[in-house]
């Protein structure tokens, strides 16, 4: 029998920093700004710093659940780099980084995980989702909104994140499907942190990358060294530039490593083995950037210090901010629900007002 | 003037939105080219374009997900799904997105979206394409679930169900698309939505029903009326929310009433209406609520659904109980 081959693929894996920070190949331009790769060092920084105090806050009853991005920050951060404001974030629960670097505030980040609505009222990326839980709804959120971008003829692009574990759902398909065929300008952003809660990548999956899923939506997929964020952003510049001009799709599968546990209501020491996290850590995406910046002569131990020092007093001063926020009166469960109140609704609200005015005195 | 089926009041509203209306967008299953397994949305792409009446690939959840996302842009989709047998899949994006975005934003981001899909039995579907599950949809905040029963109330209300800044379930009763015609004008004026119509007043009972069933219990009043019993008739049309007061009115007035569903009889649309009336008029009651209904099975094959579902018979039977309480 003779056959011909009708399709075939293969996957590209991008890297620029090794583990010890060395170039692999020729760096982009904006690697070799070094106040540019100082300020990104500094949002991961943050943004770890911002995790630690967010689990503090859980452990001490001053906040909920929480999903924290350590060892992942070089995902988040790098996307959330490349993207203009007039882009769109549709986010997942561990967009922290993307969320803060689209202007979204720690402040409404914390009031979030802190039980309530009003840090899905972002003041600043006014067109930006909440954050999504449903695993994989987002993927297609991310496609209507591209979609509504395109009928408009605007030149922006929507982006969106999700585990490599979210890429086993349906939706996951469908979202990344209807943009290649609408050739829609998404980022579709896959944090392969190697395990969805318990599961790892070989329970998920049967594919060699989760890159290659983009193929079957006929859409371009490629591989980066998440915990190296001159691969993450350089590629994410790549797939913005290209989604807000005509483009199409882009699904970037970002390869790194969960060093916490899936929340704060996790306890990974069940699953994981402590001799892959601890060979994990030796990959974690900041210290290849210390040592990058330190041998570019950008970066001294005085540097990381003053460093710390200003990001711990911008987190304690969000999380004051956070603690100070009124809580929410019972009016809220009932006047963002429709425009108008429904006549049969009104007086289940009355009676939520009368018991919390009863409960005032 | 002309005299239109329901599908046609539907398709009708449909292009008076797209032509009046910018920011409307149709897409669905079949819904470009085809027009339209039911052709509701007959000759809309060709008149209104590719751009606006979109032919969409086979996924449900899809279908739903787009138009969150684009109602958040600001557009006001309306998407099609082909049956409600299918609408599954989707109601995670109903439920868990759509229903919620306002509230969970504080406003922010909004969601002018529709999302219909043809209901109910009598029309001899294979399985998957007959049952009545609007209380499903009832049951969620967020949500409004409207159900026209005639040409005249389809046009008016699916104007209003695009022109509502909140999602809405749009169930159109697939056996009656073709089964009689109103003289409806096609001059943009819609209908309120969480508003009851008094199809009939009378003094005697209050027969409330919506949809199809409209159909049947329509015809059980006027028998009622040649037996001298003098029935109100009610359709819900909206059944989430509810507009109690005019059923409330009704029942207080009437001391007697009939619920009539095509759904099965339990955790129903009807049961709702029941439990208000025995909450805020019972009172006022001369006899027990009285209820119509599917039976609490799986919807059968179409050789059964004749006797799955409520006719004109079973309605005035359970009329005439009611009545005879004194």
């Amino acid at each position: 029998m003779t056959t011909r081959t009708t399709a075939s693929f293969e996957i590209k894996y991008h890297q620029y920093l090794d583990a010890d920070g060395k170039a692999t190949q020729e760096l982009p331009a904006f690697a070799k700004d070094m106040d540019k790769m100082r300020s990104l060092y500094r949002d991961m920084a943050l943004l770890r710093a911002f995790d630690a105090k967010a689990y503090a806050l859980q452990r001490t009853g001053k906040m909920g659940t929480f999903p924290a991005s350590l060892g992942q920050e070089a995902i988040g951060i790098g996307y959330g780099d490349a993207m203009t404001e007039k882009d769109v974030l549709v986010p997942y629960y561990r967009s922290t980084g993307a969320l803060l670097k689209h202007g979204v505030s720690m402040k409404e980040i914390l009031l979030y995980w802190g039980g309530n609505e009003d840090g899905s009222d972002y003041a600043v990326a006014k067109e930006d989702f909440p954050i999504c839980v449903p695993i994989a709804n987002q993927i297609i959120h991310c496609a209507g909104v591209a979609k509504a971008m395109q009928m408009r003829g605007e030149k922006r692009a929507a982006a969106t994140e999700i585990g490599e574990g979210g890429t086993s759902e349906g939706d996951f398909y469908e979202g990344i499907n209807v943009a290649g065929i609408w050739n829609l300008g998404c980022v579709f952003m896959v944090n392969n942190n190697q395990w969805a809660i318990s599961v790892p990548t070989e329970i998920q999956t049967a594919c060699e990358t989760y890159a290659q899923k983009a193929i079957a939506a006929g859409i371009e997929g490629v591989q980066v060294d998440g915990n190296d964020i001159i691969a993450v952003k350089q590629m994410a510049e790549y797939a913005f530039e290209k989604a807000r001009n005509g483009g199409g799709p882009t699904l970037i599968e970002a390869i790194t490593y969960r060093l916490c546990d899936h929340t704060t209501a996790d306890d990974a020491s069940r699953y994981d083995d402590p001799t892959v996290k601890e060979e994990a850590w030796k990959n974690e995406p900041m210290v290849r950037l210390r040592k990058y910046l330190e041998a570019n002569n950008a970066w001294t131990e005085v540097d990381e210090d003053s460093m710390k020092a200003e990001i711990a007093a911008e987190v304690d001063s969000a999380v004051k901010e956070y603690e100070a926020h009124p809580k929410p009166g019972a009016e809220l469960m009932f006047d963002h629900l429709y425009a108008e109140l429904p006549e049969m609704t009104k007086p289940q609200r009355e009676a939520a007002l009368a018991l919390q005015t009863k409960g005032a005195k | 003037m002309a005299a239109i089926t329901l599908i046609e009041a539907v398709n009708a509203a449909l292009a008076y939105e797209l032509e009046h209306d910018q920011d409307v967008v149709l897409f669905g299953e079949d819904v470009g080219k085809n027009g339209g397994v039911f052709r509701a949305t007959d000759g809309l792409q060709k008149k209104y374009g590719e751009d606006r009446v979109i032919d969409s690939p086979l996924a449900e959840s899809m279908i739903a997900g787009l138009a969150v996302g684009m109602a958040a842009q600001g557009l006001k989709p309306v998407a099609e799904m082909q049956f409600m047998g299918f609408i599954f899949p989707a109601v995670d994006q109903i439920f868990g997105q759509a229903a919620r975005m306002r509230h969970r934003t504080r406003g922010r981001l909004t969601m002018p979206m529709v999302i219909r899909a043809p209901f109910g039995g009598g029309i001899h579907a294979p399985e998957h394409h007959s049952e009545s599950t609007e209380a499903l949809f009832a049951h969620i905040p967020g949500l409004k679930v409207v159900i026209p029963s005639n040409p005249s109330r389809a046009y008016g209300l699916m104007l209003a169900a695009i022109r509502d800044p909140d999602p809405v379930i749009f169930l159109e009763p697939k056996r009656v698309y073709r089964i009689v015609k109103h003289e409806v004008e096609d001059n943009g004026e819609e209908y309120p939505l969480e508003a009851c119509f008094v199809d009939r007043e009378g003094s005697d009972i209050t027969l409330i029903s919506w949809g199809a069933m409209m159909h049947e219990t329509n015809i059980a009043a006027e028998k009622l009326a040649a037996e001298g019993i003098d029935a109100e008739v009610i359709d819900v049309a909206t059944v989430s929310p509810i507009d109690m007061d005019t059923i409330l009115e009704s029942a207080r007035k009437t001391g007697r009433v009939c619920i009539v569903q095509e759904a099965p009889k339990s955790g129903a649309v009807g049961s709702e209406i029941a439990a208000e009336i025995a909450e805020h008029a019972i009172m006022s009651l001369l006899a027990p609520i009285g209820r119509v209904s599917g039976y609490d099975t799986v919807m059968p094959y179409y050789k059964l659904e004749k006797q799955y579902m409520p006719t004109v018979d079973r309605i005035l039977d359970e009329a005439r109980k009611i009545m005879e309480y004194k």
